[in-house]
């Protein structure tokens, strides 16, 4: 019944070149753009950022079982807290959400009240400050935006609540294809880690703007307006991990994907489930569907 | 199955009485149980099934949602942030919507390419073809509007760049971008419409979605074959065949969204978003979600003024023409069952339109790419040469083809074909 007749094979033959040269025009097409991509990649003066591509961190919290290493998100407070509190805020984790780095509401409360903001008015109409309890927001270091602007160089220093999630290369193809057989979805952290550990002098014949510090892997340019925040030393860890910039920039990391996505673990453990579930009642309607079809040739 | 006769019997007193009155349930057998499907048909036609389900999960997730969130411009980025934080299971619901609105996409870009592929838009069923447009043009219409919700800073200025692209047309131009906004650039008026609309759009949706279905159960579906039906021999009763088919399908294609919505919650939407709209902090590289990419390559391919030759007199600017070529891109997909002059359906019988079909997915896969770089130098060029495939697809290879391609011999029912594909004389009827 599918017999094709000679006349027929010799049209198709002829015109299946037709549309073999275009495929082949296409496919060129893209080798080209290959390589525009290639040589953009060897500029001496960069224009794409960030130069350098961010360094891969083995992180507890990666792959279909990642959980917290609380130990680390203590020490990643702990860092911010005793650094980059100063510049950054984080306003949209509130105290009480310590709880998840196995702090008790005592020890909450204490830490919350370290910290003031204005108060309702009182009988009088006055607006005082009050010590911050555990259901606030995180108290911020600068009253409002502009405050941040004129205290950083016009750079305000971003929030932290979600930058682990905001700041995520892009990886390009095919890569981005690859991440998502090998679960890679650390780039943030990944990000922030290399930021951090990343500040090297600027190579000869780049210009770094006053008040700027150069930084490969900065996202928007070759120098941002924060000077290497973290030194060795700088923080003092009572559990024994070393006290090195690459220590502290993996738990302050760590500490701010906790912070972008308090979930994170909750979400992983449940979608196990989910994926469990769902494998197993495919598996059986594969076979019910198989039974039943079994009679009908199809 | 309108038309034919109706073999639902109700059984119990109470089902006699409504039958009387209201035949839902007769509607419900005729449509869902006893209605026959082609027996051949492949799993690329477990999609439309599969849309219903998507359909279904993006109305219950987003109405919950809207209890949660806030539309007004300095709230509705921290409402959706509590969402994800203190909303109880909240990010379930937010990450399901989200990747839900992306598999939407894939199933319907699936779907369509299978109509393409097996020619289901010819006669009887351009109307049913026409009504999935319509739908497909209301998605995007829903999903742009959502994407402006979480009002970050690609929702703020994903809306201004696209927006912005009306002021192109002549004389009305201004004035529609401006009621399209609420005002002159996108603001808080912009959220609130914008939520309005996203709420709406897919309830019209659904009612679309049942007139699609009408018309497919006037027609009956196609087949990988492309031969009609011709006898109760090449059908199956859509209960337990297509149902038990389709449903397996269905959790198949929950367990790759699951892994997404558990493991990869933020591949396939932008970084950006996760920072609140700045109107006067503009992102580096504006793209659209990827399902608009293919469609935003077209826009931005239209870099030239289109005029009369060897005066300076322009008709359509490169925006106009950048405008034009991407709604035209859209609206092609109305007329594709009357430019494509085949009278053969399938594309297993059509040897030649089969790889102008493969190139065709390939330009619109290269579309997408290029829809996400930069529209500068070599990408410009290369979108430009790939939006003129595009049409020149639909406006020559469509219409071309069916008059100088010569067809393999089309089996003589669904039956045949499919005992000769299984290798056995044998032809009990699959009824039984
Ligand atoms: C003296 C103030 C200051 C301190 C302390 C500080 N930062 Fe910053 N930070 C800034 C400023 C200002 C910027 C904005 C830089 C820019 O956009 O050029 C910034 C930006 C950042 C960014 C975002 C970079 C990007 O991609 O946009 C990260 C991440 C960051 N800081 C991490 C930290 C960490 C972690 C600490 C604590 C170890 C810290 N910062 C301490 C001022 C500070
Ligand atoms: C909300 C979106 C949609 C839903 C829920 C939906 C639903 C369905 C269902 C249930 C079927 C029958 C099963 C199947 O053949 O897969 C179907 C068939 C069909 N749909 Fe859709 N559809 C949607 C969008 C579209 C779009 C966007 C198009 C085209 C532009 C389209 C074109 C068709 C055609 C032509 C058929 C008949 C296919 C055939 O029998 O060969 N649909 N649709």
């Amino acid at each position: 019944m599918l017999t094709i007749d000679q006349r027929d094979t010799k049209v198709n033959t002829m015109k299946f070149s037709i549309s073999r040269i275009a495929g082949i025009a296409l496919a060129f097409g893209l080798a080209i753009a290959g390589n525009v991509q290639a040589a953009e990649q060897g500029d001496a003066a960069p224009t794409h950022f960030p130069i350098e591509q961010p360094k891969q961190v083995e992180w507890s919290f990666a792959g279909p079982f990642g959980k917290w290493d609380i130990g680390q998100l203590q020490r990643g407070l702990k860092i911010y807290t005793e650094v980059c509190a100063a510049c950054h805020s984080l306003n949209k984790v509130s105290y009480r959400n310590l709880a998840d780095l196995g702090y008790s509401e005592a020890q909450i409360k204490a830490y919350a009240a370290e910290y003031e903001l204005p108060d309702e008015p009182n009988a009088d109409g006055e607006i005082e400050d009050r010590p911050a309890r555990p259901s606030d927001k995180f108290v911020g270091p600068y009253p409002n935006a502009e405050a941040a602007k004129a205290a950083n160089n016009g750079a305000a220093p971003p929030d932290f609540s979600l930058l682990a999630k905001a700041r995520a290369p892009l990886r390009g193809f095919p890569t981005f294809v690859f991440d998502v057989f090998t679960m890679y979805a650390e780039n943030g952290p990944d990000y922030i880690y290399s930021l951090l550990t990343g500040y090297v002098d600027a190579p000869a014949g780049t210009e770094v703007p006053e008040g700027g510090s150069y930084n490969p892997y900065f996202i928007a340019g070759s120098s941002l307006a924060m000077a290497p925040p973290l030194s060795d030393g700088l923080i003092t860890y009572e559990d024994g991990s070393p006290e090195t910039v690459d220590q502290y920039a993996k738990d302050i990391s760590a500490f701010m994907m906790w912070a972008a996505e308090p979930k994170l673990v909750e979400r992983k453990s449940l979608g196990f489930k989910v994926m469990i579930f769902l494998l197993i009642f495919a598996g059986l309607l594969y076979f019910t569907k198989k039974r039943i079809w079994s009679s009908v040739k199809h | 199955m309108s038309g034919g006769h109706s073999a639902y019997v109700p059984k119990s007193g109470f089902g006699k009485w409504m039958d009387a009155r209201l035949p839902l349930a007769r509607l419900v057998y005729d449509s869902f149980v006893a209605y026959p499907v082609p027996r051949n048909l492949n799993n690329w036609y477990t999609f439309g099934a599969i849309l219903s389900l998507m359909l279904i999960i993006q109305l219950i997730t987003g109405i919950v949602l809207a209890m949660h969130y806030t539309p007004e411009s300095t709230m509705a980025f921290a409402s959706v942030e509590k969402i994800m934080r203190d909303v109880n299971y909240g990010w379930l619901l937010r990450y399901m919507h989200a990747n839900g609105a992306s598999f939407f996409f894939i199933a319907v870009y699936i779907h369509i390419f299978r109509g393409f592929y097996y020619g289901s838009y010819k006669n009887p069923r351009e109307v049913l073809w026409i009504l999935g447009v319509i739908i497909f043009i209301l998605m995007m219409a829903t999903g742009f509007m959502g994407y402006v919700l979480p009002w970050g800073q690609m929702s703020f200025w994903g809306a201004t760049v696209i927006t912005g692209f009306f002021t192109a047309i002549p004389i009305v131009g201004d004035s529609i971008h401006t009621l399209l906004l609420g005002g002159f650039a996108v603001d808080n008026p912009t959220l609130n419409r914008f939520f309005s609309l996203h709420y709406l759009l897919p309830f019209m949706i659904i009612g679309v979605v049942i007139l699609h279905v009408w018309a497919l159960h006037v027609t009956g579906q196609t087949n990988p074959t492309g031969v009609e039906v011709k006898s109760e021999q090449d059908t199956v009763p859509f209960t337990p065949y297509a149902t038990m088919k389709d449903l397996l399908a269905m959790i198949v294609f929950m367990l790759v969204l699951a892994y997404f919505i558990f493991y990869m919650p933020n591949f396939l939407g932008h970084p950006d978003n996760y920072i609140e709209a700045q109107p006067l902090v503009t992102p580096a590289h504006i793209v659209p979600e990827w399902y608009y990419l293919p469609f935003y390559a077209i826009l931005r391919a239209i870099t030239f003024d289109i005029g009369i030759p060897f005066t300076d007199i322009v008709l359509i600017n490169s925006k106009l023409g950048g405008v034009i070529a991407m709604f035209g891109s859209l609206l092609i997909f109305f007329v594709v069952p009357w430019l494509d002059t085949s009278k053969v359906r399938s594309a297993a019988y059509r040897p030649l339109f089969k790889q102008f079909f493969w190139i065709f997915v390939i330009v619109c896969v290269g579309l997408g790419w290029l829809g996400s770089k930069p529209a500068e130098g070599i990408y410009t060029t290369m979108s430009q040469i790939f939006t003129f495939w595009y049409f020149f697809h639909f406006i020559v290879i469509l219409p071309v083809l069916g008059l100088v391609e010569k067809p393999k011999p089309i089996p003589a029912s669904i039956t045949e074909a499919v005992l000769a594909k299984t290798g056995n004389g044998d032809t009990s009827n699959a009824n039984n």
